[in-house]
């Protein structure tokens, strides 16, 4: 059974810290180099939000499997300020003027499923989830 | 997918060895199948290296990490470029958006000029954007003509808006004998209760008698109708002290009269007949004297149309404002 690796995201250098366990984990499960590279760019951004936005958080990486089905689930946790209207920041260029990432419309292009649970004030939780392309 | 793959590699390989045109043109062709696919550019990229890889098999190890690179950055890139591509459909649907407002505002501030005897009117009334700021609005009965010309500070949809506020404001006045002074005063109140603080309306109200041929005006900071007076061979100009609508309450406006005799004319414009940002030095206004003397001839509509042909040369066809401009020829 794979256990959960998690990364505190703190200061710039935890985002690449996430990169790369994010990386090896999606490799490990046999995903392809450019699914690779999408898992990896989602988790980066989901770091960089937390980094620039709740200032303090983690992101957990873990393998799923359910019903055959093989994948990884990356869930960035944070006791920031929350999202405000969540079907907002799913939509493009909804950012702010300081803001440097692509944002959670480029995360949802990258993955299969993303689900976002905030309470303004008290924090946010996403999950997001990219199956292993069987074929 | 490993049939486009095998495709692919036949197509580059094909190429490698003979460099020509056709082949350049078949790997162009084959694309529309990879866009069918709904492939990322990274995706594209993975395809030629895998291509790559199978046809040199000695391939150094660090050209296989450069072609990991760009699967790396053109992940982000792709991502950039398909935000670029939303907001440019989301830019499309505003501009169907905008079409329709300035359909519906053109049918709302819809103004027919009317045609008292003894007077000569004419109007050319042309928006910097879709809608219009500027706002002209006549009224006419037996004894009266009257004109209010108007300009809300700001362009676009927020001065559109306001300026419907202004048209039914002075809608229900509906009396062309009303006193300019009057009109202002009811209308800065409408607008000062009603509107955003940071929206001013600037309007030039005059009301001909058309019986005694006086011609009463106020104004509320609006840019100074000219008067040419043809005894006197002598413009004036219409100006007032008036505060601009909608930034105080119970402002009082004064009202002034003149005669207007035959051959007398009236010109009421917009600032952004005179505003020139890229002439400053310019005296817009002394241009306009001269060149409306000129053309004094002609009937109203035709000296609108010309001042706004001679204005748009002037400027290069790069007018900055909504422009409005107003002939009356007695």
């Amino acid at each position: 059974m794979d256990s959960k690796s998690t990364v505190e995201i703190i200061t710039e250098l935890d985002i690449v810290a996430a990169r790369r366990l994010g990386r090896d984990k999606a490799r490990e499960i046999g995903f392809n180099k450019v699914d690779q590279a999408r898992i990896t760019t989602a988790i980066s951004e989901l770091a960089k939000n937390i980094f620039l936005y709740a200032h303090v958080g983690k992101i957990v990486i873990e393998k799923i499997e359910v019903n055959e089905k093989t994948g990884i689930g990356i869930t960035a946790i944070d006791r920031g300020p929350g999202i405000q209207e969540v079907r907002k920041v799913l939509e493009d260029r909804y950012r702010t003027p300081d803001s440097v990432g692509a944002g959670l419309p480029a995360v949802k292009r990258l993955v299969d499923s993303i689900n976002i649970q905030s309470k303004i004030g008290l924090g946010t939780k996403i999950k997001v989830v990219k199956w292993l392309n069987q074929g | 997918m490993n049939k486009l793959k095998a495709q692919y590699k036949r197509i580059l390989s094909d190429y490698i060895q003979s460099q020509n045109e056709s082949n350049l043109y078949i790997g162009q062709n084959f694309i529309k199948q990879l866009i069918q696919k709904n492939l990322t550019p990274e995706d594209v990229i993975d395809i030629h290296k895998q291509a790559i890889e199978e046809i040199y098999n000695d391939l150094p190890e660090s050209m296989l990490h450069a072609y990991d690179f760009l699967i790396e950055v053109m992940v982000h890139f792709g991502l950039m470029f398909k935000e670029h591509q939303s907001l440019l459909i989301k830019q499309e649907e505003i501009r169907i958006e905008m079409d329709v407002a300035a359909k519906i505002q053109n049918l709302l501030l819809e103004t027919t000029i009317p045609n008292p005897k003894d007077l000569d009117i004419g109007m050319v009334s042309v928006p910097i954007r879709k809608l219009n700021g500027d706002y002209v609005h006549f009224m006419h009965n037996q004894n009266y003509f009257s004109v209010a010309v108007t300009d809300v500070v700001g362009k676009g949809v927020p001065a559109a808006l306001c300026m419907s506020m202004v048209k039914y404001g002075l809608d229900t006045l509906e009396y062309a004998r009303s006193n300019p002074s009057y009109v202002l005063e009811v209308l800065n109140n409408i607008i000062e209760k009603s509107v955003d603080d940071s929206m001013f309306v600037s309007l030039f109200y005059g009301r001909f008698d058309l019986e005694n041929n006086i011609f009463t005006w106020s104004s509320a900071g609006h840019e100074p109708a000219l008067y040419y007076n043809s005894t006197e061979q002598t413009f004036y100009d219409l100006e007032t002290k008036g505060l601009l609508l909608g930034i105080l309450q119970e402002v009082k406006y004064n009202q002034h009269d003149i005669k207007l005799n035959d051959n007398d004319f009236l010109i009421l414009m917009t600032d952004g007949v005179t505003d020139f940002r890229e002439m400053e030095e310019f005296d817009s206004r002394g241009y306009i004297k001269d060149l409306a003397l000129s053309i004094s001839h002609l009937t109203a509509q035709e000296m609108c149309e010309v001042i706004y042909e001679k204005l748009q040369e002037l400027l290069n066809f790069n007018i900055e404002d909504d422009f409005t401009i107003v002939v009356i020829k007695k």
